[in-house]
């Protein structure tokens, strides 16, 4: 996973609610063996006509939104599925940060374990970085993970919060099983007192 | 010792589970059961490769094929080339890491969540999680169950273990009883139409009261399946005689003295009096009607007796826009009865109402009666158990002769990864969970229904209240 230290990136607004897992990366897409390659059909149904033919009104169809970074929405941004495949699709476009007022748990946990950064802001503090985000190009914005920052283009400074060890993992790029493994006698021994505590715990074999 | 505060459901089966607690809060949270499937576990198990781990637990741990194998025919093979392959790289990975695994065409397939209850797998107090955000079902049990991303399905593979910080408490109560001809999916539907789909993001949320308790284990199962609708990663059902009555025989539950000693703990359980919930929401079962939903999210639900709302009633500029988006992809028009909604397709089956009890439900109405005309109607068991359950009870002839078709096991039309979706416009009536826009195919509209109303509308042709049909 690519750490997540700072970001000056374009960002698109994507005024919605409830973003849900399906409007993110359809169904009918799941079916990869892989991690990248999705990004193509990211939006895929808000992105394309019937056709495949790319919707003009769309924002991620929009210069200079193409080349979006951030993504700025709504309430309960990426409720609906655990699909990976959503923050894969988003990262596989360029998204490496989603701001949005709150997430879906499960969506939550899974873009952290991709490198992007998921940033909750009130409400009214999201429309106000829509409105700078729909200036385009020149209204670049930045996102300062050590400091706990938005700076929005004029340079005013927006604090956000972040559990303390999510935002270490992101910093230093750190692979999750890595930190757990340190852990690792401590499951033993929580595995060795299972084995007479819930000795009847039955073996799953076929 | 120092006396523990009273705790709930959650909170025991929580701390039961707790390895270590690291200094920030953040848990080290041993995992009793680990559910795999052929979609979300494929760069999983390329993970563990690419990093030489081993999965730890393979007798901790199930697999089996259920998003997007085909529900007709597939003795002859899967037609669709991605969909085999990542059954294939399933039943490759299997094998490689020594995982158990229910093949394709034996009985024991099915839709994972069926399935883990069904042969015993899923067992109460236990931890059951799975890359699905369904596996909310099995907390019916009274296990803590929860859907993954495909790190943490890697996350689990190599270390039998989450990191993951505590859920609040929330308390859903359904006080008295239910009204003849409501179901378990109509519980669900207006619990999710009260506290909304985001209610319960942050809460792992305990169903109570005298409604609940009333529900056999399918009920309580399709109840726990749409905490995810509601934004909450698990429900639970505290653990009690119906569900001891259920689990015991099961293929993989405990068995004697074994069985015995489980029970001691499983009885240790439901919360302590007093245990605090941080948030409570109560409803009055003789309230709740057979619901439908009418928008593209399941907080977007009716009574089957009401009618389309108006979004111009809206205030907030936002939330008007999305009304108005939800009645323009469904093809409605604000003031329209429910009832007179024509229907094209409808769809019983999937993890949320795929049990025998379901397949029984929609048996009932359609005796006798005939599918309408211009209505296609499928049938999709959710295992090969329940399968085999409806044809010894001919349940398969009642549904075939009224015009049904009757399929083999999956997670179907639910979300339209196999043959099995809608066209665009097309209407269904469904038993899934997730009326999303284009969630049964691109342009499909879903109206989420009981089984019950879901076989009412296949032969009248449009939605309507089961207990018309008596």
């Amino acid at each position: 996973m690519d750490a997540f230290t700072k970001l000056t990136a374009i960002a698109a607004p994507l005024p919605m609610a409830n973003v849900d897992t399906d409007k993110i990366i359809p169904a009918r897409f799941l079916k990869t063996i892989k991690r990248t390659g999705l990004g193509v059909h990211l939006f895929d149904t808000l992105r394309y006509d019937a056709d495949g033919k790319e919707r003009a009104d769309f924002v991620l169809n929009q210069e200079p939104y193409r080349k979006a970074e951030v993504l700025i929405a709504h309430e309960n941004f990426g409720c609906g599925s655990s699909r990976e495949h959503a923050p894969w699709a988003l990262l596989d476009f360029g998204i490496r940060c989603v701001i949005a007022p709150d997430f879906a748990d499960i969506f939550f946990n899974n873009t952290f374990k991709n490198g992007i950064l998921p940033v909750r802001l009130p409400r009214e503090v999201c429309d106000q970085l829509m409105e700078d985000a729909k200036l385009g190009e020149n209204a670049r914005i930045t996102i300062d993970l050590e400091e706990q920052v938005v700076v929005r283009p004029n340079g005013e400074k927006i604090h956000f919060e972040i559990d303390p060890f999510r935002k270490h993992l992101m910093l230093n790029g750190l692979d999750d099983i890595g930190q757990t493994l340190q852990h690792a006698p401590k499951i033993d021994a929580y595995e060795s007192r299972q084995k007479t505590e819930k000795s009847w715990m039955p073996a799953i074999s076929v | 010792m120092a006396e523990k505060s009273p705790r709930t459901l959650f909170d025991k089966v929580w701390d039961a589970h707790v390895v270590e607690k690291l200094p920030d809060g953040t848990c080290v949270l041993y995992i009793d059961r680990h559910l795999v499937h052929e979609v979300t576990s494929p760069q999983a198990f390329e993970g563990l490769r690419l990093a030489g781990r081993k999965l730890r637990r393979p007798d901790a741990t199930i697999a089996v094929a259920d998003h997007n194998i085909p529900t007709m025919g597939r003795a002859n093979g899967i037609v669709e080339e991605d969909s085999r392959i990542q059954v294939e790289t399933l039943e490759r990975n299997v094998v490689e890491f020594g995982v158990p695994y229910f093949p394709i065409l034996s009985p024991e397939q099915g839709i994972v969540h069926i399935i883990g209850p069904e042969q015993g797998i899923s067992l109460p107090g236990t931890t059951i999680v799975c890359g699905d955000s369904h596996t909310s079902t099995h907390g019916a049990l009274g296990a803590l169950a929860f859907g993954i991303g495909t790190s943490e399905v890697e996350h689990v593979m190599a270390t039998q273990t989450l990191l993951q910080r505590p859920a609040k408490n929330m308390l859903v109560r359904v006080d008295g009883k239910l009204r003849p001809g409501v179901t378990a999916k109509d519980v669900v539907l207006a619990i999710i139409g009260k506290i909304g789909t985001a209610g319960g993001t942050g809460y792992v949320i305990e169903y109570a009261g005298e409604a609940i308790r009333g529900l056999d284990m399918a009920g309580r199962m399709t109840v726990c399946n749409m905490s995810i609708e509601a934004g909450a990663r698990a429900g639970m059902i505290a653990p009690d005689e119906t569900t001891f009555a259920y689990v015991t025989g099961r293929p993989y539950a405990p068995k004697g003295a074994a069985l015995e000693a489980a029970l001691a703990w499983w009885k240790s359980l439901p919360a302590d009096e007093g245990a605090v919930y941080d948030k409570t929401v109560v409803l009055d079962a003789a309230e709740i009607s057979p619901m439908v939903t009418w928008g593209t999210n399941p907080e977007a639900v009716v009574a089957i007796d009401a009618t389309v709302p108006n979004p111009a009633a809206e205030a907030d500029e936002a939330k008007r826009a999305q009304l108005e988006r939800m009645v323009a992809y469904m093809g409605l028009v604000p003031g329209q009865k429910m009832t007179d909604l024509k229907i094209d397709v409808v769809f019983i089956g999937s993890c949320t109402n795929g049990r025998i009890e379901d397949m029984r439900a929609a048996a009932s109405i359609a005796k006798g009666r005939k599918v309408a005309p211009g209505v296609r109607a499928l049938v999709v068991p959710g295992s090969g158990i329940v399968r085999q359950l409806a044809e010894a009870e001919g349940i398969d002839k009642v549904l075939i002769e009224a015009g049904f078709e009757w399929r083999e096991p999956g997670c179907s039309m639910c979300l339209g990864m196999n043959p099995d979706k809608l066209t665009p416009g097309q209407r269904c009536a469904s038993t899934s969970n997730r009326n999303f826009e284009g969630r049964q195919g691109p342009g499909g509209r879903t109206h989420l229904v009981s089984p019950a109303m879901a076989a009412a509308a296949a032969v009248t042709g449009h939605l309507v209240d089961p207990r018309e049909l008596g």
